[in-house]
């Protein structure tokens, strides 16, 4: 009886098992072996090659400017849809309420909603050096100078597009962080008015410590994605110019699929997924550390 | 949610009474907090401005001609028409409108039958190994599709799904089964058991366990599952880019892009094309906002 119900159980779950087994820890482990190997479709004979693959990325400028384009990525995102996200979700939950919260809530997440390839694309055409609605702002402040050539220039190319992505996400990393702060008990905020709290110190010694599961969770989801940005990049740049905004998505795909070098690509790969790994574990240990409990 | 909050007036209650020893500073502190009151205000509509403004200026240009966008970006279309709408739409979107369409749906069954099975199992039956199954679940939720681009492209050439739909449903619904699953799990542990144990006692059967008992108490967590996973799955960009090569079965993200370079210069036209596709999300988000932002929120919260 108690095995014919333990089959029956496994029976109800082995679907959702079996496509998470096949299609992602499958492909996950084969990542790892590919890396050892040279080989493409070309040319599909598979040659251990060790760390050939690893010690050529090291050894390749494209990969750290890369790497120092996620880095960056990582640290706008973390300030400002993080940071300044916290500030805005206690603006709305402390100033605003009812419909015109949500009304807001509603505004500031709603490019959250849109393909990257559909925001990727219209920025490109904000950014446009001749018809673009920037340039021509800058031009209506009388700050001619300021204009530029935004996504064809290397300086300023990488830093127009994570710009994009501030203005994608800020608002959806602020109202998850808004449902965080509705559920402290108003009266831990009674309690910091009665201390003479003002609205700053208010922030520090009660929104900030109770919202810390949230925080720690979204900056793991905003500094784990800004490791993995490709849409952003594939529909503004396509890592140009003069490989100016390659990510390490960018040199994934086009050593995979563009220059048909595979087993580099899966050692990039290998990376990133340590690079998510580390993150995810870090993150946590400190949060533990530092937990306040209710 | 908002209900749960109609005492925030509380504080202020306290401080103006403590305050209320000496006349002046209060005052003074009304008049400050009004200040104050206005000049957030007048910051949040500020950010909305230039958070809408792009996508005004989508719609907007998708409604001018390519000379007017050129010579006079800001200005509101002079003869506003949805000729561009019309002709994006025959000139391809359709197509990629139709295909999203498709696989979304199909892989959102899917997701919701598969995921709700397995989080009955997890939370209701007596499945062995269970904390290993969580564990798999929640490994799953650190996989991203650029770290096994690679060796899925062999994997479904191997299984002829390559260039094929119901590849690119496959890889969504495993893909997105272990956040759905958490977020449903999470749910059915609320289920008090029981329920589930009163319905065994009268005999049904776990079949009908599932049908009539849990799945209808799990109503509100599969709306919200739903809503996020469509949101993921008509956004969607690596998997479709890499696992779909040919135009007729491209959906709207990377079909998008080949709109893009197909059409150029003709700029009211490409808007109009982007217009489309963001649309049905901005649309849905709208209607059910507390829905998606309770399934973003409870999957990543706990």
């Amino acid at each position: 009886m108690k095995q014919r119900s333990r089959a029956i159980a496994a029976l109800w779950a082995a679907p959702a098992i079996l496509l998470i087994l096949f299609f992602l820890y499958y492909p996950l482990l084969q990542n790892l072996r590919l890396s050892f190997f040279q080989w493409s479709v070309f040319f599909p004979t598979e040659e251990f090659v060790g760390f050939k693959h690893y010690i050529k990325a090291f050894n390749d400028p494209i990969f750290w400017t890369a790497v120092g384009n996620n880095l960056a990525y990582a640290a706008v995102s973390l300030i400002v849809q993080v940071g300044f996200g916290l500030i805005l979700a206690t603006l709305l939950d402390r100033f605003v309420k009812g419909k015109l919260q949500s009304f807001f809530r509603s505004v500031y997440f709603l490019p959250a909603t849109i393909s990257v390839t559909v925001t990727g694309v219209l920025f490109a055409f904000v950014y446009h050096p001749g018809a673009g609605i920037l340039n021509s702002a800058l031009s209506f402040l009388g700050l001619d100078d300021l204009q530029r050539v935004w996504l064809g220039d290397p300086q300023t190319a990488i830093w127009a597009v994570i710009a994009m992505s501030q203005w994608q996400w800020t608002g959806y990393v602020a109202a998850l962080l808004l449902v965080a702060i509705q559920r402290i008990p108003v009266s831990l905020y009674e309690a910091a008015a009665l201390d003479g709290a003002g609205p700053i110190r208010e922030f520090f010694t009660v929104t900030v410590p109770l919202t810390r599961d949230m925080v720690t969770i979204m900056s793991i989801v905003t500094i784990s994605n800004a490791f993995l940005v490709f849409n952003e990049i594939v529909a503004m740049t396509n890592g140009g110019p003069n490989n100016a905004t390659q990510v390490l998505g960018t040199i994934i795909y086009q050593n995979a699929f563009a220059n048909d070098n595979m087993g580099y690509a899966s050692a990039i790969a290998t990376l990133v997924l340590v690079i998510t790994v580390i993150i995810g574990v870090v993150q946590l240990a400190y949060a533990n550390r530092k937990r306040v409990s209710l | 949610m908002s209900s749960l909050r109609n005492t925030t007036t509380a504080p202020k209650k306290a401080r103006a009474l403590r305050s209320s020893a000496t006349a002046q500073p209060l005052t003074f502190q009304i008049l400050g907090r009004r200040v104050g009151k206005v000049a957030v205000s007048t910051f949040l509509a500020v950010m909305a401005v230039g958070v809408l403004y792009p996508l005004f200026w989508m719609f907007s240009s998708a409604m001018k001609s390519n000379s007017e966008i050129f010579a006079t970006p800001w200005a509101l279309p002079t003869n506003p028409n949805f000729e561009s709408y019309a002709k994006a739409w025959e000139s391809g979107v359709v197509s990629y409108f139709g295909n999203s369409l498709i696989v979304t749906i199909i892989s959102l069954f899917l997701t919701l039958v598969l995921g709700a099975a397995a989080s009955f199992a997890l939370t209701k039956l007596d499945l062995p190994l269970a904390k290993t199954v969580t564990f798999l679940l929640l490994g799953g939720l650190m996989v991203s599709p650029t770290m096994i681009l690679v060796p899925l492209f062999q994997l479904l050439q191997t299984l002829d799904l390559y260039n094929t739909h119901a590849g690119l449903i496959i890889l969504y619904v495993a893909y997105r089964l272990p956040f759905t699953v958490f977020l449903i799990r999470a749910y059915m542990l609320t289920i008090p058991n029981e329920l589930t144990e009163a319905a065994r006692i009268d005999g049904a059967n776990t079949v009908q366990l599932f049908l009539r008992i849990v799945l209808p108490l799990s109503k509100p967590v599969l709306v919200s599952a739903g809503l996020v996973f469509v949101l993921f799955a008509w956004n969607e960009f690596p998997f479709a880019l890499v696992f779909i090569n040919d135009t007729a079965l491209k959906t709207l993200p990377v079909g998008l892009l080949d709109f893009k370079s197909a059409l150029q210069t003709d700029w009211p036209v490409l808007f109009a094309g982007l217009s489309i596709a963001a649309v049905p999300m901005m649309v849905a988000f709208i209607l059910a906002q507390r829905h998606f932002i309770r399934g973003l929120a409870e999957g990543m919260g706990k």
